[in-house]
């Protein structure tokens, strides 16, 4: 059974090359091979022009459509018009001929890119019994365009049923490519849907009649959208909800759900990335820019991997957590709101999609040495840099993670090897491994600018750190306790879980925690670093050992370019930023106020330039009501509460404990209810006085195994076996 | 003028209820008087010597003791494995079945080899001797109302039809027991009955057919006083019969078979025709709100009864006339309908009769797949046009009622029988494992029913429905007769089964079908049932709003070392399926003590205070202790 401790690394034979078979047969006969994949329930698929039709019949949309008309004054049968209108634009027409199109083409393109495709076979199996049985939903997390191509590409290699596949759609707009994408399977979706009621119920009828009727898997990311910094993103709740509702209303006996892992030892757009973050906007997706990116497709990319999970059954899932009867006294076909219940089951399942999406991600050595590359801007010798590296790949595998090391490679070719496929960030001379600075020479050239020469650097740092960020689940749990515990008041295990607790609050834009499970997460860190022998527990105190100070410090280490990004901003934020900003000035304004700081010495971590982090540190003060929100006119204003974020601070900086901070207050119980109405910590409910509570009842859950209970009790009882292979 | 006809009138029915009771009496003096308690009765007649009583007191002298139905009939493999059905009472008795054998094996993965016999008799030491409360029996004695504690008699009673229930007997497994059998004669017998149980406290459990699949009969094991089973089987007449306002008066012991019977003999029937109807009696239909095949042209028995007499701890209850509807506050009835012997013991009905209707024409639909039949059947509903009966059986069931045909009496008749399979399935591109059978039954006068035919005909065209003839449907209702026998030949070769039923609104009939079926499967399979199982389901019923479902399920337990509490389990789950799908907890069968759990969450906490408050008063001392329903 999977434990998920693991100590062992995957045998490499468990994946795959895909590449392999391509490389020695012909491609065309590939393509046009017999391609008969087993349908749902031995059902042909349906068409793209019956499925239109179903959707526009449904009740659902009737009603919509009606009300829209009722609202708006206007006669039904423009609405109706205006629903066929969006269908039309929405729709995916998939053809097989098409795939067998892309499946020859992308083979010539794929061999050139990737030196191996690696996929692991026995969750493909799984896969494909799950889509004889049930509506199948493919999940894989978003690092690149190419994820979908690929991820067709597998399945048509496989002989498995095409997904459709939502997609963003600014694809669509690109001339050709974007009808290619429709007739591979893609359908498309408005960025910006907001309060268009009957785009929204187009859609849901869409999406849920695919669901009902089974007749391709759909794909779509949970993440909503591709992670620039190839951390993963919290998940949007919008089209998950529209995928469950099938199986909450009754019309499907279950539904199936994949979390695939698509991991690059170097992605293509790379550079592209780190230069948003940096505030160079994206170009728009366009044929013509997409043909100038040849030039991309000349270089080497090394291989990637796509770990296909364990199929998770929604029934399993939800059972005591959905009462499926919720749904008996109104007609079904009526929009309703989802109740409380069914909100935090979408929300459970979503996170724990993108928990799961994370512990299939296969590592490259590259991701290991980035970590240890951003704890030494300076660079450091070759033979450190593997020594420090192979240090750190045993804690990722005591930490439970999936490595793609090279077998019977000594450690510093196996750097080297690295160094060189990454040589637009890293370059190696006289036995020193240093990050580049873009031009690719670190001495400057004299007519940049000191503030050009900081972005620079900062746009190599950037990229290093999300290679770093693919790692970085696998850290996260042990490394929050490792900062909790200097910075909370005492040892004492409540004190530090309550600290765990802020920080994990804190920073859950920053890395993805499943809703209301933060015991699990706390125990989840104390075993793992209990594992390595980094603390020790002794009655309700907990110490970092002696002998293992250097784990602790490495972890908090990781963590730190978050903190000082944090408190940067809040220090903006409460010193010399002004009391109300718009969300125009936020990004700019800020900005400038790092680079003033980086430039004058003061502040080091190049990361405090990324504008997500910056983001993101907003959006977690809106959540902590330090920041509130004031709509005027079309303008959004920001007011700052100060003194909050001053708290915020200081507890983060352990000058404060965090029980007398706002967000703690729920930690009191109910004894001493707080005096400011509204809730500050939706995510996590349960204080300390529970944690003692609640231990006991979990004490057996986490002696066994801390670790992951959610996935623990995920596991599809038909489909025995283990696609982790962490046994 | 009026007055005058009225009296005229009067005077006539006088007259002609006076030729009856003449009738009546006639008969009876040719009757050898066996009966003490007959004496003390008001009741016109004794039994009937034209239709002698069907239900003895000694029910074990005709019927099984651990099985369904009669011992005479039965199936079985005879020693060329061919399947038969022994017996003279019914279309199937005597007949060759060539086919069953087959789809048993290849259904269920059982072999004839491997065999499950029932013990052969009732090992009287496994009963538990019975707790008589002395001075009940006493004064029950002074009454001259027989009475029985023979442990055979109190074994038949002890139990009604559900698989566990059975499938115990066959292990020689007895449970609490009642410890006596009284077989009361009239409606007074039962009032002193009742009256003697309340003075020495004494628990009553009435029992009527015995075919209660709700563990309704189950005496509760923690029940300490004395239990007496009330059998009603001896209160079987017909009192009177009213032409003109077309109803008849019938003590509610009469079982189904002889009451049609003996309303056929005039020239009326009541139409009310429950699969058990053989056995299950006029009380216990109205205590359980049955529902009859053809409720369609005569309604279930809520819309048949037009008055009802029930003795309960609190004395009788009955309402003063036979308005067809009043506006009198909540329908007392409806506290009676359902009641499942919780309150008393119903001794007489008033209920609705219909003449007996000239034509009846059996007929089938074949449809490409059990959506077009469902389809069908919502717009036969839409359009309220159903016929007597229509019902829509899934595939499997299809399957099912094919394996039950008769050997052929002809090459020529075989030979029309492969042209029809070949036009279904090879012209008309049927796939011969989705399509499916809605089967059908007309009543009425010849011209109504052809015209009715044409039209329901016509609605299955547009759904993509063929017409497969009369014999197809008659086969489909003849195997809701003999499916109780069938169990029981399949208990011989490690197969259980049982049925169940539910009633959903029409949107979500085909939702809840899926679900259920695909439900049951899986969870024997994650139960470690070796072979799939039969898990089928038919559409019985129509409504305006709704269908009722019936579902089949059975399996080979060979291998599992504890069957039943699979079969329990597989069976709770299902029923929990049923709920969430928007299902009701019964449409016809009942609570019992089965699905008891589920009454809560299906009524409301203020209903389920509502029928405790009646409870409360009507018996207060729980003389009626089967402890059905809350």
């Amino acid at each position: 059974m999977e434990t998920l401790c693991t100590e062992k690394t995957p045998e490499p034979g468990e994946f795959t090359d895909i590449l392999e078979e391509r490389r020695r047969n012909s491609d065309l006969s590939y393509a046009l091979r017999t391609f008969s994949p087993q349908p749902y329930k031995g059902h042909p698929p349906t068409s793209a022009s019956a499925l239109h039709q179903a959707v526009l019949d449904s009740h659902y949309l009737r009603y919509v459509t009606q009300e829209v008309a009722t609202e708006s004054g206007e006669p039904v049968d423009v609405i109706r018009e205006e629903a066929a209108g969006i269908l039309e634009e929405m729709s995916h027409n998939l053809q097989l001929s098409f795939i067998r199109l892309l499946g020859y083409t992308l083979s010539k393109v794929f061999k050139r890119v990737f030196r191996r495709i690696l996929v692991n076979e026995e969750g493909l199996n799984k896969l494909q019994q799950a889509i004889q049985e049930y509506p199948v939903i493919l999940m894989p997390n978003h690092r690149s365009y190419v994820d979908f191509l690929v991820l067709s590409y597998v399945l048509f290699t496989y002989d498995l049923s095409i997904p459709v596949i939502a997609a963003g759609i600014p694809l669509m707009g690109m001339k050709l490519i974007g009808e290619i994408l429709r007739r591979s399977g893609a359908f498309f979706i408005r960025r910006a849907i907001g309060s268009d009621k009957l785009y929204w119920a187009v859609l849901s009828e869409y999406v849920k009649t695919i669901v009902r009727t089974g007749s391709a898997p759909l794909e779509f990311y949970v993440e909503g959208l591709r992670s620039r910094t190839l951390k993963s993103l919290n998940p949007k709740l919008g089209m998950m909800h529209m995928v469950l509702e099938p199986f909450f209303k009754g019309e499907v006996y279950d539904i199936c759900l994949v979390p695939i892992s698509i991991s690059y030892d170097r992605v293509l757009e790379e550079s592209l990335l780190a230069h948003e973050l940096l505030g160079v906007p994206k170009p728009k997706e366009s044929t013509t820019g997409l043909l100038k990116a040849r030039k991309v497709l000349e270089d080497d990319y090394g291989s990637m991997h796509l770990c296909f999970g364990q199929p998770l059954s929604v029934r399993e899932l939800s059972k005591g957590r959905i009462s499926r009867s919720q749904y008996n006294l109104v007609p079904r076909d009526l929009p309703q709101k989802p109740s409380e219940e069914t909100q935090a089951f979408v929300s459970m399942v979503a996170h724990g999609v993108v928990r799961l999406q994370e512990r299939g991600v296969v590592l490259s050595p590259w991701s290991l040495m980035a970590l240890v590359l951003l704890q030494n801007y300076g660079g450091l010798a070759l033979d450190s840099l593997a020594q420090r590296t192979a240090w750190l790949r045993g804690l990722a595998l005591k930490f439970g993670a999936l490595l793609d090391w090279p077998a019977q490679v000594p450690d510093e070719e196996v750097m080297l090897s690295s160094v060189s496929l990454h040589g637009s960030l890293v370059c190696c001379e006289e036995g020193r491994v240093f990050l580049l600075d873009e031009q690719g020479s670190s001495a400057a050239v004299s007519s940049v600018s000191p503030e050009e020469a900081v972005l620079k650097r900062a746009a190599v740092v950037l990229m290093c750190a999300s290679y770093r960020n693919q790692a970085l689940h696998v850290f996260v749990r042990p490394a929050l306790v490792a900062v909790a515990m200097p910075t909370a008041p005492s040892s004492r295990k409540e004190d530090v879980f309550t600290q765990f607790k802020f920080l994990q609050e804190l920073f859950s834009n920053e890395f993805v925690f499943v809703p209301g499970m933060a015991i699990q997460d706390f125990e989840e860190g104390c075993s793992l670093l209990l594992r390595c022998g980094a603390l020790q527990i002794s009655g309700q105190e907990l110490t970092v050992t002696e002998d293992e100070q250097e784990i602790a410090s490495f972890l908090r280490a990781i963590l730190q370019p978050f903190i000082q990004t944090y408190q940067v901003v809040f220090q903006h934020l409460t010193v010399d930023g002004s009391q109300v900003f718009t969300e125009r000035q936020y990004i700019p304004v800020l900005r400038s106020y790092v680079l003033k700081l980086i430039l004058a010495g003061e502040l080091h971590t190049y990361e405090a330039l990324s504008s997500d982090t910056q983001k993101n540190v907003l959006h977690t003060l809106l959540r902590m009501e330090a920041v509130t929100k004031m709509k005027t006119g079309d303008q959004s204003k920001f007011i700052v509460n100060k003194a909050d974020i001053q708290r915020i601070g200081d507890i983060l900086a352990g000058r404060r404990p965090a029980q007398s901070a706002a967000f703690s207050r729920l930690n009191q119980g109910h004894a001493r209810r707080s005096v400011r109405g509204g809730s500050t910590s939706e995510r996590e409910s349960r204080g300390t006085g529970e944690l003692r509570k609640e231990s006991g009842k979990c004490q057996l859950l986490f002696a066994t195994c801390s670790l992951h209970v959610v996935e623990r009790c995920w596991r599809l009882g038909t489909l025995p076996g283990d696609t982790y292979n962490k046994a | 003028m009026a007055s005058n006809g009225k009296s005229s009138e009067r005077q006539k029915i006088a007259q002609q209820r006076l030729r009856i009771i003449a009738g009546h009496l006639r008969k009876q003096e040719e009757l050898d008087h066996t009966d003490i308690a007959a004496q003390e009765c008001k009741a016109e007649s004794n039994s009937n010597a034209a239709t002698p009583n069907s239900m003895p007191r000694k029910r074990q002298e005709i019927m099984k003791w651990n099985g369904w139905g009669y011992s005479d009939s039965r199936f079985l493999f005879n020693k060329k494995g061919q399947a038969e059905f022994t017996g003279k009472r019914y279309r199937l008795s005597g007949l060759i079945l060539p086919s069953l054998k087959d789809w048993f094996e290849g259904t269920f993965g059982a072999n004839l080899q491997h065999k499950s016999p029932a013990t052969p008799a009732i090992n009287a030491s496994a009963v538990h001797p019975p707790n008589l409360s002395e001075s009940f029996v006493e004064e029950l004695k002074a009454t001259g109302i027989p009475f029985s504690h023979d442990t055979e008699d109190r074994v038949f009673r002890a139990h009604g039809h559900c698989l566990h229930e059975i499938f115990a007997l066959r292990e020689g497994r007895f449970g609490r027991c009642p410890d006596m059998v009284v077989w009361p004669n009239c409606h007074n017998d039962v009032v002193k009955i009742v009256e003697l149980a309340c003075k020495h406290n004494v628990c009553l459990m009435p029992y009527g057919g015995g075919t209660s699949v709700s563990s309704a009969l189950e005496c509760p094991p923690e029940e300490k006083r004395s239990i007496v089973s009330l059998d009603t089987s001896q209160m079987n007449r017909i009192l009177w019969i009213d032409e003109k306002n077309l109803t008849a008066h019938v003590e509610a012991g009469i079982i189904g078979q002889d009451l049609e019977r003996l309303l056929n003999e005039s020239g009326y029937c009541t139409g009310h025709e429950p699969d058990s109807m053989e056995f299950s009696s006029l009380g216990g239909w109205v205590a359980t709100r049955a529902s009859g095949m053809k409720k369609n042209i005569y309604g279930n028995i809520e819309d048949l009864v037009v008055h009802i007499k029930m003795v309960t701890p609190r004395g009788v209850i009955e309402k003063s006339c036979q308005g067809p509807r009043v506006s009198t506050g909540p329908d007392v009835h409806h506290f009676i309908l359902g009641s499942e012997g919780t309150l008393g013991v119903v001794t007489e009905v008033t209920m609705k009769i219909r003449p007996v209707p000239e034509y009846q024409k059996y007929g089938s639909v074949v449809f490409p797949n059990f959506q077009a039949g469902v389809a069908c059947l919502r717009e036969v509903a839409k359009q309220r046009c159903a016929p007597a009966s229509i019902r829509l059986m899934d595939n499997e069931q299809f399957q099912f009622g094919h394996a039950l045909k008769p050997q052929e009496s002809s090459i020529f008749t075989s030979f029309v029988e492969g042209l029809k399979k070949f036009y279904i399935t090879k012209f008309k591109g049927f796939d011969p494992h989705q399509l499916c059978v809605a089967t059908l039954l007309f009543e009425g006068d010849r011209e109504k029913v052809l015209q009715h035919e044409k039209q329901v005909y016509d609605i299955a065209a547009k759904f993509g429905g063929l017409a497969a003839g009369e014999d197809n449907g008659q086969r489909g209702y003849m195997l809701t007769f003999v499916i109780a026998y069938l169990r029981d030949l399949g208990m011989e070769y490690y197969v259980i089964g049982e049925s169940f039923e539910t009633s959903v609104p029409w949107d979500r009939v085909l939702d809840l079908c899926r679900n259920v079926k695909e439900r049951i499967i899986r969870e024997c399979k994650d139960k470690g049932v070796q072979f799939a199982p039969l898990s089928t389901c038919r559409v019985t019923q129509t409504y305006d709003a709704g269908a009722c479902v019936y579902f089949y399920f059975a399996f080979n337990y060979r291998g599992l070392s504890d069957p039943l509490s699979v079969y329990l389990q597989v069976e709770h789950a299902a029923r929990e399926e049923i709920l969430a799908n928007g299902g009701s907890l019964s449409h016809h069968h009942g609570v019992g003590k089965l699905r008891k759990e589920w009454m809560r969450e299906t009524i409301s906490d203020v209903g389920v205070g509502m029928l405790k408050s009646v409870k409360e008063y009507v018996d207060p001392d729980n003389i009626f202790g089967n402890r059905n329903l809350l």
